[in-house]
């Protein structure tokens, strides 16, 4: 073995200095993220209560419980509901604004900067902010729609069940659209010009350039875009809460908020950490798919 | 009906114009709204029209100052630079490993951290809520400082090998002929070129820091230690505040950022987008 640095008086190869270098950071990791979650498992097989001090083994019983709890699948369905329909939506305008951003026009630089502003806003102001334009008697949504006659009476936007999850997902869109439409932007620009003349050519028009060549070259990317998306909307957490704080009646109720509540309003840890493992374990699942795609589509092009 | 041309043409560059005035107008317009709010006096919050103030006002931003709110902001900037300068030091060593030198298992390491980005945060709240509680660490600066280094390593490590890995092997070797160690080319070699991305890296850690609110929420409980986004969330509960002063604190919470954001516009496209295009 070869000899080439040195650490203090230790002479230390190449290899050993490597894994020196990486020690702290997978400390940090394994200490904040590996452990925890580990615990959280065993914590999910046992009955914990902060209140009564209470830690007992109790198997699976927690997640026997989950299956019959009405508040878990309310949270469930929200989730998936609120995730689905977010995606789809910010992938799409997503796309529009990456399309647009990607033209040569004057003033292209403050639109990206304008972009970044959502992005930018901490996801508390983001719903403060929301809650108040969606305010029943004073936002700026209603007297809008009332004024160009689009609706006759104020809605109660965030008082009624059906609305506020529509509010809740049009929040999460405003704010996460851009980073969707920045990484769709940065793909188009891979994408070399010279295929585009080439179709020209061949007498392609828009559409056609559109959907045969941009669309699949952007693929990979995309799906990449959508796979972050769908685990930050999958775990959603702080618009939810602060916006609706997961009412009216449960109506926006979704998993990271009911498995607060259960652990901080009940302090019922071993409950809650199986409701966290099962949020664990459906990222995990989520990703493993996403994942798959990701190379099925990257193999085929 | 048919149009000429130059009509066409000019119809199609409205309808583009159309649209990215749309654009802006939906990415800045609800801010900007937010800003009017926190300048509109008083008594104009509960009506509309006006929606321009009548006359601008500063109350609702000297009210915020009355409550403790300075100590929020305080708290916010102690915690998020505390954690950018963790990352930058752990990270940029582990990122120079992972991008230059040559060990194995650099996959392993870098997929098991990349691992952490997806985690939902939620599903280790409660075990390290109790570990912090034992440790009496619960509603002190470390109860945030080391959960956030910890999930902004994945942006950390990403960023930085991506930017290590490209600079030329040349420069390093030439250091090494001269008589460098390895540690002593990554200090006056490759850490110099590096800047740029050193300085990208911290803007996201830092914006990623000041923005995060479930670790602070559960982990802080008083104002000793709580953030600028937990203390907004708590202003309407706490204290019964008026719409004028939760705009304006959260004017005064986005401003920095939005101009962080602005400056550096290009270096922040260009790390949000380095992992998912190179990757």
């Amino acid at each position: 073995m070869t000899y080439i640095g040195k650490l203090g008086k230790l002479q230390v190869s190449e290899k050993n200095l490597g894994y020196f270098l990486v020690i702290p950071a997978l400390a940090v990791v394994a200490v904040m993220a590996f452990w925890p979650t580990l615990a959280a498992f065993w914590m999910s097989l046992h009955d914990i209560s902060l209140i009564f001090r209470t830690n007992r083994f109790i198997g699976l019983e927690n997640f026997r419980t989950m299956a019959g709890d009405p508040g878990f699948r309310n949270a469930l369905h929200n989730t998936v509901y609120f995730t689905a329909v977010s995606v789809a939506l910010e992938a799409l305008l997503g796309l529009v604004m990456a399309l647009v951003m990607n033209g040569a026009f004057r003033g292209r630089g403050a639109v990206r900067a304008s972009v970044l502003v959502p992005w930018a806003i901490p996801t508390v102001v983001t719903s403060t902010m929301w809650k108040w334009i969606f305010n029943t008697d004073y936002g700026l949504l209603n007297f809008l729609l009332k004024r160009f006659h689009i609706v006759s009476t104020y809605l109660n936007w965030l008082g009624d069940g059906k609305l506020a999850m529509g509010c809740a997902i049009m929040a999460d869109v405003w704010k996460t659209t851009p980073f969707i439409a920045l990484i769709l932007l940065a793909g188009l620009q891979t994408i070399s010009h010279d295929l585009y003349e080439a179709a020209m050519i061949d007498g392609a028009n828009w559409w056609q350039r559109f959907t045969r060549i941009m669309l699949p070259l952007l693929l990979p990317i995309g799906l990449v875009a959508v796979l972050l998306r769908t685990l930050d909307a999958f775990r959603v957490f702080a618009l939810i809460f602060v916006l609706t704080g997961g009412g009216p009646a449960d109506a926006t109720e979704v998993l990271s908020t009911y498995t607060y509540k259960v652990l901080f309003s009940t302090s019922n840890f071993g409950y809650g950490s199986a409701l966290a493992v099962s949020m664990f374990i459906s990222v995990a699942i989520i990703s493993l798919v996403f994942l798959n795609f990701i190379r099925l589509g990257s193999r085929s092009s | 009906m048919r149009f000429s041309r130059n009509t066409q043409d000019w119809l199609s560059r409205g309808a583009f114009y159309f649209l990215v005035f749309l654009i802006v107008l939906g990415c800045v317009g609800p801010f900007a709204w937010q800003i009017i709010t926190s300048i509109k006096p008083a008594r104009e919050l509960t009506t509309l029209p006006p929606l321009l103030p009548s006359q601008v006002t500063v109350e609702h931003y000297i009210r915020v100052f009355e409550r403790p709110f300075g100590k929020y902001i305080m708290n916010s900037v102690i915690v998020a630079s505390a954690t950018t300068v963790f990352c930058l030091v752990v990270g940029s060593f582990a990122a120079y490993a992972l991008g230059r030198l040559r060990m194995k298992g650099k996959m392993i390491i870098l997929s098991m951290v990349l691992a952490v980005s997806m985690f939902p945060e939620i599903a280790i709240v409660s075990p390290l809520y109790i570990v912090m509680r034992n440790l009496r660490l619960l509603n002190t600066y470390p109860a945030l400082i080391l959960p956030y280094t910890t999930f902004a390593m994945p942006l950390t490590l990403w960023i930085l090998t991506s930017f290590f890995r490209e600079i030329p092997a040349e420069l390093e070797e030439a250091a090494k002929i001269d008589g460098c160690s390895p540690l002593q080319a990554f200090w006056k070699v490759i850490l110099p070129i590096a800047a740029p991305g050193m300085f990208t890296t911290a803007i996201l850690v830092f914006i990623a820091a000041w923005n995060e609110f479930l670790f602070a929420l559960t982990f802080t409980k008083t104002i000793q230690a709580q953030t600028i986004p937990v203390g907004i969330a708590m202003l309407p509960t706490m204290y019964h505040v008026p719409w004028g002063s939760i705009a304006a604190a959260s004017v005064i919470v986005t401003i920095p950022l939005i101009i962080l954001v602005l400056v550096f516009q290009r270096r922040i496209i260009s790390g949000l987008t380095a992992g998912a295009v190179k990757g």
